[in-house]
């Protein structure tokens, strides 16, 4: 328990990273995620081809082999930078890697609650005269959000407990912070570790209480 | 669904969606030649770094033993979880609170906390704490099995929960006594509604076992992003083949999943529907 105490400081800015990075990546793969949705679901050929490549490619590569290559593929060998502090560079390389991959779970999410849409909303859309676009922005992707969130919830969690992947790239979040606290303090190795479940479980546990409450008070009564 | 969003365009309809798959077009090839330039410009095209992948040597000695590893670490991981998950998930339909609340806070526990934590501490835990050599490989299946496990428990009451009381109180009507309703009534037809969802977890496992790569096991990803670099200074072409083959070996598995999902919709073991894998399975 010692180490918890001593090194306090040290985890709470480790997890504020992880927080950070958790938001920023949400909020990114939210918007990709719903641009991908609605070209999945468009009259034009390409986008739906360029949309349903790109979501069955990223799902079916692990997050940490996407996660190098933003690092040290673009990084690295592509010299992308987005600052002078390598640290910082590294972190925005991570968020890329994380809204990139999540973005293709957000975009089946929305699909699947477009399908949860009864068709004659859809129609009745139509017959006023909607296009594509007005379509979804009033009547269908609105009610389609709404049958989501628990299942946007559940991709939340994922993602915060994704971001310790970014320690792939040497991103001192969450995970990596507990690995050279292990290093430092060998005699507290179980301690440390429960605390670090533990400071995870605050995060989910109340992210998934949130989404379950707001799921259920926006609910579409039909 | 998605005829429904739109009219079926008239002459003018087809005329602004020419145009605007025209420009959409474009600006897809804009992108790409862009992407191509980047590329150009840190030279990723010379023949040296694509060169590799025509060799024999680099494919028996660097990516096969990674590929070996990786599907080693899922193999091993997926047969002690699959029964971790049928233990744990039957558990917490016990009728004893003794077994159904323990077996329940470890199923939610491992649930909630990111797996790369569990491999972390299963790495320098054994070593600290009990006095092993922890491998890699080791520290990577421990965490596999732990979280793949308490998801597959999960699927496992699901599946169970899934299926008509009436089939329980007809079983126990009859007689039989509740081990057996388990073994001769209610798992037969739960694995039939969850086969589906057990297979998409295993494509889950298959592709964490890459975070080996943060713990140094020797895996494809391994060999991809670490090795082959280290040989021919061509990180970018490396990654790029390595990530064909997880996408090639998971579209192979998914393929199954769906074989599966189709035989049990045909099969007359049960009337019940596949269940839902639970949510965010898949994402891991």
């Amino acid at each position: 328990m010692g180490a918890l105490v001593e090194e306090f400081p040290v985890i709470l800015g480790a997890f504020w990273l992880t927080v950070r990075l958790t938001l920023a990546s949400a909020v990114a793969a939210l918007v990709l995620g719903t641009v991908l949705a609605a070209m999945r679901v468009s009259p034009i050929a390409v986008l739906r081809g360029v949309a349903t490549a790109y979501v069955n490619t990223l799902r079916n590569t692990p997050l940490t082999l996407v996660i190098v290559f933003c690092g040290l593929g673009l990084g690295l060998v592509l010299d992308v930078s987005f600052s002078e502090s390598l640290s910082t560079n590294y972190l925005w390389l991570s968020i890329i890697g994380l809204s990139a991959y999540t973005a293709a779970f957000v975009c089946e999410a929305i699909r699947s609650g477009i399908n949860t849409v009864p068709v004659g909303q859809a129609e009745a859309a139509r017959a006023l005269g909607l296009t594509f676009v007005q379509n979804l922005r009033f009547v269908v992707l609105p009610q389609a959000f709404r049958a989501i969130i628990a299942p946007l919830g559940s991709l939340l969690i994922a993602l915060t407990k994704n971001t310790t992947v970014a320690a792939a790239i040497g991103v001192a979040e969450a995970s990596l912070t507990m690995k050279s606290l292990f290093e430092r303090h060998q005699d507290s190795v179980v301690a440390i570790f429960f605390g670090f479940a533990l400071a995870f479980l605050v995060l989910t546990l109340p992210t998934g209480l949130f989404f379950g409450w707001l799921s259920r008070r926006l609910k579409v009564v039909r | 669904m998605s005829t429904v969003l739109y009219d079926t365009p008239g002459p003018r309809g087809i005329l602004r969606n020419r145009i605007l798959t025209f420009l959409f077009a474009a600006a897809l090839l804009a992108g790409l030649y862009f992407a191509y330039l980047k590329f150009d410009e840190k030279g990723q095209f010379d023949a040296a770094l694509w060169e590799p992948f025509l060799q024999g040597d680099v494919w028996v000695n660097l990516i096969i033993p990674g590929l070996l590893n990786t599907l080693s670490a899922a193999a091993v991981a997926a047969l002690i979880a699959v029964p971790f998950g049928f233990v744990f998930g039957i558990a917490r339909l016990s009728e004893h609170k003794w077994i159904r609340v323990p077996a329940g806070a470890v199923v939610e526990f491992f649930r909630a906390i990111p797996l790369l934590i569990m491999i972390f501490f299963a790495q320098y835990g054994g070593s600290a704490v009990l006095g092993l050599t922890v491998t890699s490989f080791t520290a990577v299946v421990f965490g596999l099995v732990l979280y793949n496990g308490s998801v597959l428990a999960e699927i496992v009451r699901a599946g169970i929960q899934s299926l008509p009381r009436g089939q329980t109180e007809a079983a126990l009507a009859v007689g039989l006594r509740k081990g057996q309703v388990m073994r001769l009534i209610l798992l037969p037809q739960a694995v039939t509604a969850m086969m589906p969802a057990i297979v998409s977890q295993l494509i889950v496992l298959l592709k964490d076992t890459a975070l080996g790569f943060i713990v140094a096991f020797e895996d494809l990803l391994n060999a991809g992003a670490r090795i082959l670099p280290a040989n021919f200074r061509n990180l970018i072409p490396a990654v790029i083949v390595v990530a064909i083959i997880y996408i090639i070996i998971n579209v192979l598995v998914g393929l199954l999943a769906n074989w599966l999902e189709r035989r049990s919709r045909r099969s007359r073991k049960t009337t019940i529907k596949p269940i839902e894998a639970p949510q965010s399975v898949g994402v891991g």
